[in-house]
């Protein structure tokens, strides 16, 4: 076998970045093989746009089906699928199996593994929506915006929001104590939001209440952000403000995005709690 | 490698109570003792991973509560049972992890060394326990580290494995690798350590060669011998050699079935943990 590396004038310990696209080829890797991931992060919302889409063929409004408007209650929950739910229940179960402990043993620059991460979010984000824009596109007739200015939109809502939803799931790990109960933990949050947001149920027919507490969470405002994408400009008639509010849509989520930079910071731990 | 009153308590226990242990380059240290010893939280603050209450800690000339990922790439770490990487093959999880280290040994090399040469395209979760350990000290020796801790590396080997293992960590050994070794097996510690440190409540009962140990050098002999008539007879020596003269001298040449022994590593071992 080789012998040890010459000490004294050793290269250096390769950088974050080079580490951190390295990372984001084996988090693909692995995500592509674990089936569970798999299903609850990219098959799960394409079966409830096709059930959804084509159980429900009401139009919301004049011109505008109830499939386009959950497109963009889908795509929204693409944020949080991918970003949130995945981060959250990962990261918990990478903390339990021992892979955090043992990157944490190597020279890995503690923010390639984040780096890996956001990555790994990136590309399952447009898989995701490239996949329910297809579907949206060849069942259920949904137009897709040809103004510059509605992509624009869309773009920088995705950015804010998978920014927002990243910090948000590793912020929710430091809740999480075992790896095994991190499912259980997380998906209910997301299905409450989503039942309240306006993603299942038309927002603007929701009891007040209802309405009060879900604009408090991000994903009301994604909601909001990508219907002012795939659904008409006459629809906004229909929100409650009477326009699609971008500036507020930004602003929570800019406001959502500092506390969960906090929260993340102080929440995410190397370690397994009873290794502390 | 310099430890100088080490202590670590949690709440109202105390794990390491002043621990001092000087290990030099290149030599191999076995670390014993029964579970709940201290061991592993000794051998956790000098990897790094935990924080210590009071004492000096000096490992390759760093503090390991400082750690960089320059230093973390002179030590190699083998971890008691993980359970990550399920999803890669042996071959992709080496490889990529090569990548970490400022220069690394080949990877296939590697895999070859701890004899997974045969699996290497085999998912981790789907190899045997000593399959497993072995992969884990690839990852540990891939980086050509100047120290490297091995924590249990041989638990769920089979014989022939243990063997084998035995002479990777010679080799290395012969190669100049410093090693601290925690291990159950009496028998690895007296093979493979200059040195064994056994520990009990928090303390170093002793640090010595194997064969001192405990003061086992010094002890008394047993003599055993088969009278003419085929009784078995067998006494105490603080002089073995003496009584052996003697016995040869009443048979007039060869003693039947003339044995020598003194007290094992194992029984000097018990015999020391009990006392503590």
């Amino acid at each position: 076998m080789s012998p040890p590396a010459t000490r004294g004038a050793a290269p250096a310990t390769p950088g974050v970045l080079a580490i951190g696209l390295r990372r984001v080829r084996i988090e693909l890797l692995t995500f592509s093989r674990d089936r569970e991931s798999a299903f609850f992060t990219v098959v799960l919302p394409v079966l409830l746009l096709v059930v959804f889409g084509s159980a429900f063929n009401d139009d919301v409004a004049p011109g505008v089906p109830f499939s386009q408007y959950f497109l963009a209650g889908m795509i929204a929950s693409g944020v949080v699928y991918t970003a949130f739910q995945n981060l959250a229940i990962t990261i918990s179960q990478e903390r339990d199996d021992g892979t955090l402990k043992r990157l944490q043993g190597t020279p890995m620059p503690k923010a390639a593994y984040f780096v890996g991460k956001i990555g790994q979010v990136l590309v399952l984000y447009v898989a995701q929506v490239a996949l329910l824009l297809a579907i949206g596109v060849a069942l259920f007739d949904v137009h897709l915006p040809d103004d510059p200015a509605d992509w624009w939109t869309f773009t920088w809502v995705s950015v804010l929001g998978l920014v927002c939803c990243t910090l948000l799931g590793v912020a929710f790990t430091g809740l999480i104590r075992t790896g095994r109960g991190a499912p259980a933990l997380v998906s209910p949050v997301v299905l409450v939001l989503q039942f309240t947001s306006g993603v299942f149920f038309q927002y603007d027919e929701l009891p007040p209440w209802m309405q009060q507490m879900a604009a408090l969470f991000p994903l009301k405002w994604l909601c909001q952000g990508m219907r002012s994408v795939f659904l008409p400009d006459s629809f906004q008639r229909q929100e409650l403000a009477g326009s699609w509010e971008l500036d507020r849509v930004a602003l929570v989520l800019l406001a959502w995005t500092a506390l969960a930079l906090v929260l993340a910071l102080r929440g995410f731990r190397w370690r397994r709690r009873d290794e502390l | 490698m310099v430890v100088r009153g080490l202590r670590k308590s949690y709440g109202e226990r105390t794990a390491v109570d002043g621990v001092d242990l000087e290990v030099s380059t290149g030599e191999v240290v076995a670390l014993l003792g029964p579970n709940g010893a201290g061991k592993t939280t000794t051998v956790e603050i000098l990897e790094g991973y935990r924080a210590r209450d009071a004492g000096e800690v000096s490992v390759l000339g760093t503090d390991p509560a400082e750690a960089t990922p320059a230093w973390r790439a002179r030590v190699g770490i083998v971890l008691q049972s993980v359970n990550d990487l399920s999803e890669l093959t042996v071959r992709e999880t080496v490889r990529h992890f090569a990548g970490y280290y400022p220069s690394p040994r080949d990877p296939d090399e590697v895999v070859e060394t701890v004899g997974l040469t045969g699996s290497a395209d085999q998912r981790s979760r789907l190899l045997s326990g000593g399959q497993r350990r072995r992969l884990d000290v690839a990852l540990g020796i891939l980086g050509r580290p100047e120290l490297l801790f091995l924590d249990e590396p041989t638990t769920g080997f089979d014989p022939a494995a243990r063997r084998t293992f035995w002479r990777l960590v010679e080799d290395l050994a012969a190669e100049g690798t410093t090693i601290l070794l925690t291990t159950h097996y009496l028998d690895e510690a007296e093979r493979l350590a200059q040195r064994v440190a056994v520990m009990s409540g928090g303390r170093f009962l002793d640090v010595a060669p194997p064969s001192s140990l405990g003061g086992r050098h010094q002890e008394v002999a047993t003599v055993s011998w088969t009278e003419p008539d085929g009784a078995r007879r067998s006494t105490a020596s603080a002089e073995p050699t003496r009584t052996v003269t003697e016995l040869a001298a009443r048979f007039d040449g060869e003693v039947p079935g003339l044995s020598v022994t003194r007290p094992t590593l194992e029984e000097t071992y018990l015999r020391m943990v009990g006392e503590a």
